[in-house]
């Protein structure tokens, strides 16, 4: 194995460690908020992981074959990633207000200012 | 009309990301580049209200550009992983204290709120929920509060933090 393999490979399980630990999350929690934090935080992540060793590999078969669909590819990877964190965060806030404003308190919950000031 | 040039410009931008390698104009065929500033100039016509809404350029000037590009990777790609690292820690142990806290943001035109509130939701423990749009205060989900915390008022933003200062990198770049 060479050592971009090695790299490629490396980059693939960081990605699919931390996206399983975002689905063992999503199960565990127990309210709305506290899942969003382990689907956001942890897909986002392993997402960028995933599509880094596709970047990864793109740049390395354009550099040793010189041909520019490998190039595409490690673009369009990039450009995936980066939409990708982009959406999660706004995304994530659009729910999280959502169910806030239709009434899903957080429980458990040591203190609420959301629900005190009264927006 | 600088709003339809931004708008316009931005768009071109982005198809010639996205088709990059069709051609030997440059990286483009002339059959794609045509194609693009045509997209573009619809797209500008149709699209600048949306994307100018705040009628503020402040981060078309390069040194703000060069600051979120060093920004994004740097200190930002570092709170993201120790976000991850915590949270996994959590979803493992299950030690957990939420709550919905008021932070102090001091942060005052539009784009400098929603990147620290995007920037909130991916680091450490705390997800963003709503805002005050009045005092441009921000309300955080935060997963394990310290004790004490849930006592006080406002906490700073910049306590949210442990490694690197992101609301001063917020100010800079977007204020």
């Amino acid at each position: 194995m060479t050592a971009v393999e090695i790299l490629i490979y490396a980059c693939l399980a960081i990605g699919v460690v931390f996206n399983s630990l975002g689905v063992i999350g999503l199960l565990r929690f127990p309210d709305v908020y506290t899942r969003m934090h382990a689907t956001t935080k942890a897909t986002t992540f392993g997402s960028i992981f995933t599509s880094l060793a596709v970047i990864v590999y793109g740049f390395f078969m354009f550099l040793s074959q010189a041909d520019s669909q490998y190039l595409i590819l490690a673009i369009h990877a990039f450009l995936a990633a980066a939409c990708l964190a982009f959406t999660n965060a706004v995304s994530a806030h659009a729910i999280a207000r959502a169910a806030h404003r239709s009434g899903i308190m957080p429980t458990p919950a040591v203190v609420d200012r959301l629900a005190e000031a009264k927006l | 009309m600088i709003a339809f040039l931004v708008t316009a410009g931005m768009a071109f931008l982005l198809y010639l990301v996205l088709t990059a390698g069709s051609g030997t104009i440059g990286l483009w065929s002339l059959s794609e580049l045509v194609m693009g500033a045509l997209l573009a100039l619809l797209t500008g016509l149709v699209a600048r209200k949306f994307l100018c809404r705040s009628e503020s350029y402040r981060l078309l000037s390069p040194l703000r550009l060069l600051l979120l590009l060093v920004y994004v990777p740097g200190p930002f790609f570092i709170e993201l992983t120790k976000a991850n690292l915590d949270v996994a820690y959590r979803v493992i142990t299950m030690k957990i204290r939420p709550g919905i806290v008021r932070v102090h943001s001091g942060l005052k035109t539009d784009l400098g709120i929603f990147m620290l509130a995007n920037s909130i939701t991916l680091t450490p423990g705390t997800l963003s929920v709503g805002i005050d749009e009045e005092t441009n205060d921000l309300f955080i989900h935060n997963i394990n509060i310290a004790e004490g915390d849930e006592k006080r008022e406002v906490i700073e933003s910049t306590e949210l933090f442990g490694l690197a200062n992101l609301p001063a990198w917020i100010r800079r770049i977007a204020e």
